[in-house]
């Protein structure tokens, strides 16, 4: 559906939420040692061209939103639907694709999906959710047609853009990945999100980066590399580099270190993180 | 204390300045200092070492050397501490590692120096290549004792490290 007339797609990560039942700033709440906002912010920059952050007035300069690119809310009223209107008077000729910040599973394939399946034609184009068949308004591409069509619906007295979804010309998609928009209201389903997260991320293919010292550097040919690995643990991990490198120790004569200090050998590893094999020491 | 950003545990390339390492620990209330200075050492488990060189994992060496002289300064009575280690390239003779504890007695600085240089050869990240007159070299630790379990024995010098029955070279 990306013909090449069509409006460019924007990120925009809807952060201006009170989280009432969460009880904290959703936006902040971490995944993986990144907050949503960074999480939802890089996500979406690896495809689209150019991402914002949507905030209220009384949020820009809060450091967990002040790092990012800002589209503070410019029209009256509130809820999301500010946030979007905004967006679209901001850069009246491009799409949006509105993501709100407490979507942990929403990964790059949810996204592809959106976009490859995208009606540059209607006003929208939105994921129908696997709970209640409604549109989902806030994982949606929104086209510069919308911001006529929601200014009508919010002089009229309407707020929700769920509703107006309802109401319009959106093409509805079903999500290949069922939970991927699962969101995340209160504290306990937050507990169930970063349960699991952890085991999600450490079975993918992750990009780590390994320094060799010593024997090991020797043995290596290398003092540093940086590989994908789906290693889930340092323990995995020396397994496969001991087959590939030829290792003489045994992995209970090595420690292990990520991200600068002494690790468990069982840690689920992370995308991005250094790990340093340590080899039997002899300071002094 | 001596705090304020400085590390107590350092790694320098060129000769340790123990004069200067000394000032540092000065204390109108300390009544002595105790350092201890490992040496190269021209022999080692049978063989004629004619060099060393070091190296270290320097981010954690110098996380893990300070987390020791912290633990020293918590389990011992002591003043000030402090740990200087040589990285690169040694020759006989060479200081490779000083340590320095001021107190206000004796005997805790002296505990607290054994204490210290004993850990830091445990813990901290760092590695030492022997060059031997044969022409041979090697990790310690690593390579001629890769197959054996460590079993340590502190004679407080230098070249302390795994017993080996047998050479294996």
């Amino acid at each position: 559906m990306n013909d090449s007339d069509a409006a460019p797609v924007y990120g925009l990560i809807l952060a201006g939420g009170s989280s009432t039942r969460m009880q904290r700033d959703k936006a902040a709440l971490r995944y993986l040692g990144k907050s949503q906002l960074d999480r939802a912010f890089e996500l979406a920059s690896r495809h689209l061209p150019r991402v914002f952050v949507s905030v209220r007035a009384g949020q820009a300069a809060d450091p967990t939103r002040a790092q990012h690119p800002l589209i503070v809310d410019s029209v009256a009223g509130e809820g999301p639907i500010v946030g979007i209107r905004s967006a679209l008077a901001a850069f009246p000729t491009a799409a949006w694709l509105v993501m709100a910040c407490d979507l942990p599973f929403l990964s790059a394939a949810a996204l592809s999906q959106l976009l490859r399946e995208r009606d540059t034609a209607g006003l929208a184009t939105a994921y129908r959710s696997v709970h209640d068949g409604l549109p989902e308004p806030l994982c949606a591409i929104w086209e510069p047609a919308a911001a006529a069509a929601l200014a009508a619906y919010q002089e009229t007295g309407g707020s929700c853009p769920r509703k107006f979804l309802i109401r319009s010309a959106a093409r509805l998609i079903e999500p290949d990945d069922p939970r991927a928009l699962d969101n995340v209201n209160t504290p306990e389903e937050y507990a169930e999100a970063l349960a699991a997260l952890e085991p999600i991320a450490a079975a993918e293919c992750k990009q780590l980066k390994i320094q060799y010292y010593a024997l090991m550097r020797e043995q290596a040919g290398r003092s540093e590399e940086t590989l994908d690995s789906s290693a889930a643990t340092p323990s995995d991990l020396y397994d496969e580099l001991t087959a590939r490198h030829g290792f003489t120790l045994s992995r209970n004569q090595v420690k292990v270190a990520v991200n600068g200090d002494f690790s468990d050998w069982s840690r689920p590893l992370r995308a991005g993180d250094a790990v340093v094999f340590i080899p039997p020491v002899a300071g002094g | 204390m001596l705090t304020g950003g400085l590390t107590r545990f350092r790694f320098t390339q060129s000769a340790i300045d123990t004069e200067a390492a000394r000032r540092e620990l000065l204390d109108s209330g300390a009544g002595g200092y105790v350092s201890f200075e490992g040496w190269v050492r021209d022999h080692n488990e049978g063989l004629e070492v004619t060099r060393l060189e070091y190296e270290a994992f320097v981010e954690l060496a110098v996380k893990e050397g300070d987390r020791i002289v912290a633990d020293a300064l918590r389990r011992f009575p002591v003043k000030h501490a402090l740990c200087i280690h040589r990285v690169g390239a040694l020759d006989l003779r060479d200081m490779a590692v000083w340590v320095g504890v001021s107190a206000v007695h004796r005997g805790e600085a002296f505990d607290a120096c054994r204490f210290i240089i004993d850990e830091v050869k445990h813990r901290v990240p760092i590695w030492k290549k022997e060059h031997y007159r044969n022409g041979d070299s090697g990790w310690v630790n690593c390579e001629r004792c890769a197959a054996a379990p460590r079993h340590d024995h502190d004679d407080g010098d230098v070249h302390h490290h795994a017993a080996v029955p047998a050479l294996q070279k």
